[in-house]
């Protein structure tokens, strides 16, 4: 089976390590928040100015000057700091953010990404998202490995306007965990139920597959 | 005005001196920490032909996205701007100019702008649609990409508090791109909530120095919410 958003959200929380600074993008990667494992720090940026980003606030806590980056109110974790702009960018783009998660259209086997505009049809802008490519090492991209009709989303060459080049090494799809080096895609683990199989004929871009490739525990 | 007395008591006062085609660079995240009253006094003033930097783009009827209706907008730049209908239907037509830029070195570009520095390489949009036209260089193995400062004609932005001089402290998230854009305009107009006389802030706190702004107003402000999320109580 196909993981649910959920069970994306879950298996990128297993790559959390206790004290790291976390940058979630929209969607999904917000949904990692709710997975931090028991008795771990993580502290969570959201580039619009706050580190130690905590929950949604009551009623009663709710500020319209305290948004995260996806513009929804929050409230403040302890120990949390607030900053402009140039100062959060400085922190993205100087590598001092230890994991990045965001969503994807397309990636390659090369670690380029397309994440940010489908011309003529969706034009919104890229946000933060070229800024935390660029600056990350660790990077986790979610997504649907393929469209509805079957349209492998994991390529050869990506096919969108790039969001960045050559920055990506870990993709985690709703039916493989893959790792991308040397310029081909590499199975690590498979949705539980999924066939090495599935994933291969889903996969437009070489996929390598060594030994017995593991399914993901939750 | 006298001094370092930067207080102005009208609108009318705050935005005097904008013309047509002018840049504008505008505070913001979003509807967070924007100059709200700054703005609608440029819809009153009907200024058009702007070309206005800026994070986002309002939504229809709130932020900079009252401007568009009356086509007071020539162009913008901005990092996403997804947020209103009538945004996309003069993107959509060509009416509308649009500068995509990542968030990121659009703080950059207004830090730049205002700290006289013309233009600094950043690896940030390197072999995207955003190089291109850029110059390339490598450091150290890695590919960077020449990006341009911004500086403005006019900036407006919103902070929390400030002092007669201009001294200003801003509110939590509605920092955002205020301090940048406070440094990036010829002219730097800003609205606060509340104004104490000098001497009253804690010099420590202070964080944008009063020498970057020009005008002084205060404001009352709606403060719209763009996304509404909250927890029950439990």
């Amino acid at each position: 089976m196909a993981l649910t958003r959920e069970q994306l959200a879950q298996r990128v929380a297993q790559e959390l390590q206790d004290g790291y600074y976390v940058n979630l993008g929209i969607g999904i990667p917000t949904l990692v928040a709710n997975y931090v494992p028991k008795g771990m720090e993580v502290m969570l940026q959201s580039e619009n100015g706050l580190l130690g980003m905590g929950q949604f606030p009551t009623e009663a806590e709710l500020d319209a000057d305290l948004i995260n980056a996806g513009k929804q109110t929050v409230t403040m974790a302890k120990g949390a700091s607030l900053f402009d702009s140039a100062e959060s960018f400085a922190m993205i783009r100087g590598g001092h953010v230890d994991l990045t998660v965001l969503g994807a259209f397309e990636v390659d086997v090369n670690g380029n990404i397309a994440s940010y505009m489908i011309p003529g049809k969706l034009i919104k802008g890229m946000g933060g998202a070229m800024d935390l490519v660029a600056g990350a090492d660790n990077i986790i991209v979610t997504m649907t490995h393929a469209s509805k009709h079957g349209v492998s989303k994991l390529l050869n060459k990506c096919t969108l306007p790039l969001t960045g080049k050559g920055c990506i090494k870990k993709v985690l799809t709703d039916l493989a965990f893959i790792e991308i080096k040397d310029g081909k895609f590499h199975l690590l683990e498979r949705a539980p139920g999924v066939s090495v199989e599935e994933i291969i004929s889903l996969t437009e871009g070489k996929l390598v597959v060594e030994g017995d490739i593991p399914e993901m525990t939750f | 005005m006298a001094g370092f007395d930067k207080v102005v008591s009208s609108y009318e006062e705050a935005m005097a001196g904008l013309e047509d085609n002018m840049t504008v660079i505008a505070g913001g995240f979003g509807l967070c920490g924007i100059p709200e009253n700054l703005i609608s006094e440029i819809k009153r003033k009907g200024t058009k032909g702007l070309t206005v930097v800026s994070n986002n783009c309002g939504v229809d009827d709130f932020g900079l996205g009252i401007l568009l209706p009356n086509r007071q907008i020539k162009k913008i730049i901005a990092s996403y701007v997804g947020e209103n209908a009538e945004f996309e239907r003069q993107m959509m037509n060509g009416e509308l100019e649009v500068e995509l830029t990542p968030q990121g070195t659009l703080a950059e570009k207004m830090r730049a702008g205002g700290a006289g520095i013309p233009a600094f390489y950043t690896a940030t949009g390197y072999g995207t649609p955003v190089a291109e036209g850029k110059e390339e260089r490598e450091f150290d193995g890695r590919h960077y990409i020449l990006e341009p400062a911004i500086t403005g004609d006019f900036a407006i932005v919103k902070a929390w508090k400030a002092d007669r001089y201009g001294n200003l402290v801003y509110r939590k998230t509605a920092r955002n791109f205020n301090p940048m854009a406070a440094t990036a305009g010829k002219i730097t107009v800003v609205e606060v909530e509340e104004i104490v006389e000098p001497g009253e802030l804690d010099p420590d706190q202070i964080h944008t120095p009063g020498i970057y702004v020009n005008r002084l107003i205060l404001g009352t402000f709606e403060k719209r919410i763009e996304q509404r999320t909250v927890r029950s109580d439990s």
